[in-house]
This record gives structure tokens, C-alpha cells and sequence, in this order.
């Protein structure tokens, strides 16, 4: 079903992780996405992958649902793969036919491949362990001083929260719109793309008048809730950091470190 | 002629943490000018049936024959079959997207691929149908009311002029006046034009009203199958799954109870008036009270 | 006692505008109602869709302003702009679709977005929402999405929303309308109880004359005008008048009523089948047809 997509699915369980304040896994996951461009070795990579490994087992979120994400980017990676695989000059390794296979391409796919598939993974750790409520409260409190230089932090964090809940709602209305569609004879699927676009039409209008008649019911409702904008709110879970944070911080300059001397001390 | 179901079983997101048995063995024959109510509460497996009865929905497992022929076998034209067995999804009027309410309707005949004028002529013919007055054809279709709306969306399926039509609460959200209305057209079509008419609904009182033959469904099983008088003898089943006879079954049930000779089966107000009045030794005179 | 609601011969005009701004036709929604509520009371407003009943609820939250005439909430004058936030405290809403009002990706997120733009302290939200969630019963699933919910469960948590806002009054606007029936009964349910044991005024506007047998008070509304207000006895006794202008009349009132004109001694606004049986089963003893039970 159309509805069970995991764009900002969040895996309800309690573990250390899910209880981390959101700032810290967000502060985590943008220093682990660094630390995989600037250590660019296999030695630093071995000790990502613990961490990564040792995060999800204490995440208890089962690994097919990290791996879900990967799906959707699978050929992205392939043809990222291919390219490197077969257009980097360097020193022969195999030759069939035209293709050529070098040991700095093969070298360059392998860690293109890793840092993709880490990144993506990493990332799924801190959506499935967060609700994206907290992500964008997480945002909205860390990107606060922004807020002096006139960027609208909360607005955007509450446009963000709109979204994701809504996400959901209109992929389940396209997909009905669709049916209703094919059951007067519509066709989704033929022609070159200039008909398939043209044929869209009857989806989209629709869906697009539903979502304008949704935004516009939603803002009755959160008026009707007395909502006029971040000034003057209180929070029900106001973020403070906890001692499992504090632990947090700590362990990340020592995981850079680890990434650097592997780097440094294997070399390769 | 008719439709007939197999085995049917459907089970999605087989494999995964949602993994649902929505329809679980379901044998059924609906024979032509049949007119069937299908009576579930929501997650019962309705929705979900009649998306098989068209082919937007293939079964896990089981066939489905549409007039003899299986409609899983290969080179069967599933658009084909979408002329002949028409549906008419839950809130219709979501799906209008043309300029004209003529327009609108002349969506699903063009799609079969039919000439202008006959697409023309098909469609207006259903626009009729349904009760909408001319003057709104060539209207926006949202700046119709949403009694309105729902009738041109009904039309733009029986412009393509199918021998079964299946609606899918065609009454969720209207009010009782344009409840009534949709309901009358739908059962004037049935008489008139001989067309099969299957009825997805959560009222008994309404389905009570109109159909031959109730469909129950609970969890993806097939419940109770049979005339409605037959089925509303299990309003005490009926309640244990969601559901609930209609008012007046309950009144006679109790009557009979408390020692009335009344007829238990009575399941419309003209019945059980009737029936009431007999057990009182009275015959229906009418008296004038003012 | 003050009253929580007071209307005095409100008209709303929606104006129609063409191309240029200008103002092409108006259409007169509500015409000229005045309507008094006691605070707990439970007030049913009834009738066809295009009636003005949704139109003359969002007055009652300030989401519309009159055209003419004046709406108080609990002494405050709607129009006063400093006071629509105290107003919309004083008179929480529910809207019919049960998607399209709920915030939060987690129930009691939702639940927690009222209090939280009223300012109220964390640990004061979270004791509001749960005795909200609680109140509903749906305390279990506060850390549910409201995606996996039913339409009815949606509503009690729209309910329960509203609820934690404390407020003195809470306006439904036709909250079973997308619902099947269990979904109805829950919601209707749930009102009924913050009625009876919290002492909230309500105010429902459906099309379902079957839930509003025990309101307080019936207000059947036509073309932006009270047509009938009174006990639901009173107006459910009127069936032809009700019949004439197309609104439905539960199956038991409507059995009863052809019972009597068929000559049976029966009372008229019957709204129960025990009130019905009850009638009958009288009848039976005394007699229908010696003892002149039967009508003249």
C-alpha cells in the first residue's frame, strides 16, 4: 500500500537512541556524514562501520527497516558504481573487451558505493528513532539565533512538521485518484512521454484542488486552536539535554578521532 | 451472465511489518439485474471487494469469471472490462477535473476510444439519468453543490454504459434530502434499464430500502449472504461485528418478545406498520386527526 | 444565570467577487437568528447542507465575523479583536474532516498543540493531555500516528484537542458526517459524556436526526432561518412539517407516527424503541379497541 512509504516513517520502540535529544542526533548525524568525506580510508571506514553496527543494535530498530531507505537510490548507486568503475584512468586491472577495469576506479566505486550506502543508512537512524515532530523542534531550538538575523526559524520548522504529516494523506488520495481515473478508462501507463503527461492531467487537478481545500480547512482548525505563529508558545516536551546527551557529545570527538588515527597509524 | 468469484484471497504487503489478509476465501455469484447491498464496517474488506469486481485490484489467489470468461486469463482487456463493470468510488466528486460538467462526463467514453458524436451523445443521455438540469452542463463542476457534484460523477461512469454499476457509499457525507435523491436515481436505473447494481453502504436502513440480497462482510470474510430479511435475523450477530439491524427489526424483535403476533421480519416502516396494526386486529384506515 | 452564548439577529452575507474585485452577488447565508444558550446545555442544530447551521458555527468561534447583528461568547463581543484569543479559549471547535484538523504526527502531540499556543507550562500540558485523551478514551494510543487511526478514534482525538484547552463550550460542526456507524457512536458518545460529567456546553450541528434525541434543545434551520427550536419531543412531534421540508426523522419516531395516523393511541414525538414498546405494550393491556384507545 501506497500509504506504508518511509519517507519520515518513524520506528515506535523505546532505546537510548529514540530517547536522545533530537539536537544530538542531529548534531551526530551531520559530524558522521563529514567524517565519511574527510577520512577517506578503509581503516577509518572499518571503524564507521562499528559504529554504525553498534547504533542500530542498541536502536533496537530491526535492519530491514534501515536497509528500506537504500531501495529507492539502488540504481543511483549502480550507475555511480559503473561510471567509476569503467571511466577512471589509472593502472589496468582486468580489460574485457572495451571495458576497462582500473585499480583507481574500482578503488574510488568501492568508497563511493560505502559512502553512499553509510550516509543513507546513518541518516534512517535518526528518522526511524525520531518522530519528525522532535526533528523539527530539534531544528527549530538549534537554528534559533538564526532567528535574530531575521530567518523565520519557527514557521519553517512548522511548514516542515505540516508536510510530513500531510506527506502521507495525499500519496494515499493520488493513488485513489488514480484508481477512480482507471475505472473510467484512464491509462497511466502507454504512450511516449508527451501523452503520459497530457494524461496526468486528470490526476493532478484533483489532487491539487484537494490539497488547497486541506491547507485551507487546516488553517481554519489551527486558528480555531489559537494558533498565530511561534510568539508566546510553550512546548508540552520543551528540548533539555540529558546525561545520555552529554555522553553522546563526548563520545563524538573521540569517533572523529578514531576515524583520523586509523587513517593515519593503517594508511590505507 | 454474471460475474462470479472463486477462492478469492487477497493479502498486501505480504512480507512486511503491515501484512494484512484483507480478503480471505470469498466464493460469490452475482447474476445479471441483481440488486446487492455489501454491508461492512470500515476495514471489513467491502472497499476492496468491489476493486476486484474491475480489475484494479488482482487477487493473491482464486479466479474471477466476468460472464464466463476469466478475467485473469491472458489478453482478457482489463479496460474492457471497466466499460462493463463500472465503479463509482467513495466521495466521486474528488475526482472532476474538466472545465464543463459535459466535459467531465465525456472523460470515460472518450477513453473507450468512441466517436465524437456518440461520446456526446452517451454523455448528455447520462447527465439525464442522474436528474442534473441542463442548465449546469456547461458549468464548472465546482461550483455545484455536493449532491450535485456526485450525480455528474455517477454520470461520467454510466456514460460508458456499463451492465454493472457498483457504487461505493454513494451516500457518505450528503445530507438525508440528497441521500434520498441519489438513491431514488440509482433505483430508477435499476428498473428501468435492467443494469446490475451493487450498493457498498453502512446503512441498513438504506440498504433495507432497495436491495435484493445483502452481502455482510467482516474481516475479510464473507459473513452472511442472502435476502435481507434472512440476513437482519442475526441483528444480534450483526451488532457483535459493528454493525446493527435496521431500527425497526429491533421494535418487532421485542414486540414478538413481549407477546405480539408480529412479524419479526418486517424491516421497513410500511411492514412493520402493517404488521403492528394486524397484531392489534386493526386493518390500515386511515384516520384524519386535525 | 449568564448566558454562555447569546445571538442577536445575526446576518452573514458571502460575497461573491468577480474578475475586477468587485462585488458581483451576495449570498445571505444566515438571516437574521438569534439564538440564546445556557451554560450545560447541550444544543443540537439540525438541517439540509446549504441550511447556514455550519456558517452560524463559525461565529461562535470567531472565525467569521457578522455582517449584521451581534454574536457574545460568554459576555465577549466576537467583533472585539483583543478578545478572539479568550473567545476561542471560551469556545473550542470540530470540524467534519477528520484529517484535515489534526496537526501533530503523534496523537498526543496534537493533542498538546492547543495549550501549547496558549502558553501554558509544559507540566500543566501534560496533565491536560492526558485527562483529554482520557476523557475520549484514547489515552492508549497517545503515541500513535493518527494515520493509523479510524475516522471515529481521529475525532475523539480532535475532541480531546480541543478538551485540553479547557474550554466553557465546544462547537462540533457535523463531527460524524465521514464516519460509519460505530465511528458516530463514539463521537457521539464522547460529547454526550463532557456534557454530563465535565458540565461543557455543546453544541452539535449534524444531519443525523437519530443523535440528537437527548439534546437539551433541537434548532432545525432552512434557508439561513430557525425553522423549529424546542425539546426534541416538540420538534420530532411536528413529522409532516419536518417530512415537507425533507429532513429526516428517526425510524421510530416515523413508525409511531403512522401508527397513530393509522388510528393507534399513541403520543406523538416518540424518539425511543423502549418509548414506543413501552406505548404499545400499554395499549395492549388497557385494550387498543375497547376502552376508546383508538383515536376519534
Amino acid at each position: 500500500m501506497i500509504r506504508d512509504i518511509t519517507i519520515g516513517q518513524y520506528y515506535p520502540t523505546d532505546s537510548v537512541i529514540h530517547r536522545l535529544d533530537p539536537r544530538t542526533k542531529l548534531v551526530w548525524t551531520l559530524a558522521y556524514i563529514f567524517s565519511l568525506f574527510l577520512f577517506r580510508s578503509f581503516a577509518s571506514y572499518a571503524v564507521a562501520t562499528i559504529l554504525l553496527i553498534t547504533v542500530i543494535k542498541i536502536s533496537k530498530v530491526p535492519f530491514k527497516f534501515m536497509v528500506k531507505g537504500m531501495k529507492a537510490v539502488v540504481i543511483l548507486l549502480l550507475i555511480t558504481v559503473a561510471f567509476n568503475l569503467f571511466l577512471i584512468p589509472g593502472t589496468t586491472l582486468v580489460q574485457i573487451w572495451k571495458l576497462r577495469i582500473t585499480y583507481e576506479g574500482l578503488n574510488t566505486a568501492v568508497f563511493m558505493a560505502l559512502r553512499l550506502t553509510y550516509l543513507i543508512i546513518g541518516s534512517s537512524v535518526m528518522t526511524l528513532t525520531t518522530t519528525p515532530n522532535q526533528l523539527t523542534d530539534g531544528m527549530e531550538k538549534g537554528l534559533a539565533p538564526l532567528n535574530k538575523i531575521h530567518v523565520p526559524v519557527h514557521d519553517v520548522a512548522m511548514m516542515m512538521s505540516i508536510a510530513l504529516r500531510f506527506i502521507p494523506i495525499l500519496l494515499e488520495e493520488t493513488d485513489k485518484i488514480m484508481k477512480a481515473q482507471m475505472a473510467r478508462g484512464a491509462d497511466f501507463e502507454t504512450g511516449n512521454l508527451i501523452t503520459k503527461a497530457k494524461n496526468m492531467i486528470p490526476l493532478l487537478v484533483p489532487l491539487f484542488i484537494s490539497a488547497f481545500r486541506r491547507a485551507n480547512d487546516l488553517a481554519m482548525a489551527m486558528e480555531a486552536r489559537g494558533y498565530y505563529g511561534g510568539e508566546g508558545r510553550t512546548k508540552m516536551r520543551p528540548l533539555v539535554y540529558q546525561k545520555n546527551d552529554r555522553i553522546a557529545y563526548i563520545i563524538l570527538p573521540l569517533y572523529l578521532m578514531a576515524m583520523f588515527a586509523a587513517k593515519k597509524i593503517v594508511g590505507v | 451472465m454474471s460475474i462470479k468469484l472463486e477462492h478469492i484471497n487477497y493479502v498486501y504487503g505480504a512480507g512486511t511489518a503491515y501484512e494484512k489478509h484483507a480478503l480471505k476465501d470469498i466464493n460469490l455469484e452475482i447474476p445479471d439485474g441483481q440488486f446487492v447491498g455489501i454491508i461492512g464496517h470500515t476495514g471489513s474488506g467491502k472497499s476492496t471487494l468491489i476493486q476486484h469486481l474491475n480489475g484494479l485490484i488482482k487477487a493473491t489467489s482464486g479466479e474471477i469469471y466476468y460472464n464466463g470468461e476469466n478475467i485473469y486469463a491472458d489478453g482478457y482487456s482489463m479496460k474492457e472490462l471497466r466499460s462493463h463493470v463500472g465503479l463509482v468510488f467513495q466521495y466521486p466528486e474528488y475526482q472532476l477535473f474538466e472545465s464543463d460538467v459535459l466535459s467531465d462526463v465525456c472523460f470515460g467514453p472518450k477513453n473507450l476510444g468512441l466517436p465524437e458524436e456518440e461520446v456526446k451523445a452517451r454523455s448528455l443521455e447520462a447527465l439525464h439519468q442522474v436528474g442534473l438540469k441542463e442548465k449546469h452542463y456547461d458549468k464548472s463542476p465546482f461550483d455545484l453543490s455536493g449532491g450535485q457534484k456526485r450525480r455528474v460523477a455517477i454520470a461520467g461512469i454510466l456514460a460508458m454504459h456499463p451492465e454493472v454499476l457498483i457504487l461505493d457509499e454513494p451516500t457518505a457525507g450528503l445530507d438525508p434530502k440528497g441521500r434520498d435523491d441519489i438513491l431514488d436515481q440509482i433505483q430508477k436505473l435499476h428498473k428501468e434499464q435492467g443494469i446490475t447494481v451493487i450498493l457498498v453502504s453502512h446503512s441498513m436502513e438504506d440498504v433495507a430500502k432497495y436491495v435484493d440480497r445483502i452481502i455482510v462482510m467482516d474481516h475479510g470474510c464473507m459473513k452472511f449472504d442472502g435476502e435481507p430479511k434472512k440476513v437482519f435475523e442475526h441483528y444480534k450477530e450483526l451488532e457483535s461485528i459493528g454493525l446493527a439491524a435496521p431500527q425497526v427489526t429491533y421494535v418487532m424483535q421485542t414486540l414478538k418478545e413481549k407477546g405480539f403476533d408480529v412479524d419479526v421480519h418486517a424491516i421497513t416502516i410500511e411492514e412493520a406498520k402493517q404488521s403492528i396494526l394486524h397484531a392489534f386486529g386493526m386493518e390500515d384506515r386511515r384516520v384524519n386527526h386535525d | 444565570m449568564k448566558s454562555i452564548i447569546n445571538i442577536k439577529k445575526l446576518i452573514h452575507d458571502y460575497q461573491k467577487y468577480n474578475e475586477d474585485g468587485q462585488v458581483e452577488s451576495t449570498y445571505r447565508a444566515v438571516d437574521e437568528v438569534s439564538l440564546d444558550v445556557q451554560p450545560g446545555q447541550f444544543i443540537a442544530i439540525l438541517g439540509h447542507n446549504g441550511s447556514g447551521k455550519s456558517t452560524l458555527a463559525k461565529h461562535l468561534n470567531a472565525i467569521l465575523l457578522p455582517t449584521e447583528g451581534s454574536v457574545y461568547v460568554d459576555g465577549k463581543d466576537t467583533r472585539d479583536e483583543e478578545k478572539i484569543r479568550e473567545i476561542r479559549q471560551t469556545a473550542g471547535m470540530v470540524f467534519q474532516n477528520p484529517d484535515n484538523q489534526i496537526i501533530g504526527t503523534v496523537v498526543d502531540e496534537d493533542v498538546a498543540f492547543g495549550p501549547e499556543n496558549m502558553g501554558v507550562p509544559s507540566e500543566e500540558i501534560e496533565k491536560r493531555v492526558e485527562e483529554g485523551l482520557k476523557t475520549v478514551e484514547m489515552w492508549e494510543y497517545r503515541s500513535h500516528s493518527p494515520n493509523k487511526l479510524s475516522g471515529g478514534q481521529k475525532q475523539r482525538v480532535a475532541i480531546a484537542g480541543v478538551v485540553a484547552m479547557h474550554p466553557k463550550c465546544i462547537v462540533l460542526d457535523e463531527p460524524t458526517a465521514m464516519l460509519d456507524p460505530v465511528g458516530r457512536r463514539e463521537v457521539i458518545r464522547a460529547a454526550r459524556k463532557l456534557n454530563k460529567e465535565e458540565h461543557v456546553t455543546i453544541i452539535l450541528i449534524t444531519h443525523y436526526m437519530e443523535e440528537v434525541t437527548f439534546a437539551d434543545q433541537v434548532i432545525v434551520m432552512d434557508q439561513g432561518k430557525i425553522l423549529m427550536q424546542g425539546t426534541p419531543k416538540e420538534v420530532f412531534s411536528r413529522v409532516e412539517e419536518l417530512k415537507e421540508h425533507r429532513l429526516d426523522v428517526p425510524q421510530v419516531t416515523m413508525l409511531a407516527h403512522e401508527l397513530r395516523k393509522s388510528g393507534l393511541n399513541i403520543p406523538e414525538g416518540i424518539l425511543t424503541r423502549e418509548e414506543l414498546i413501552g406505548e404499545l405494550v400499554k395499549l395492549k393491556t388497557t385494550g387498543a379497541t375497547e376502552g376508546g384507545a383508538i383515536c376519534p
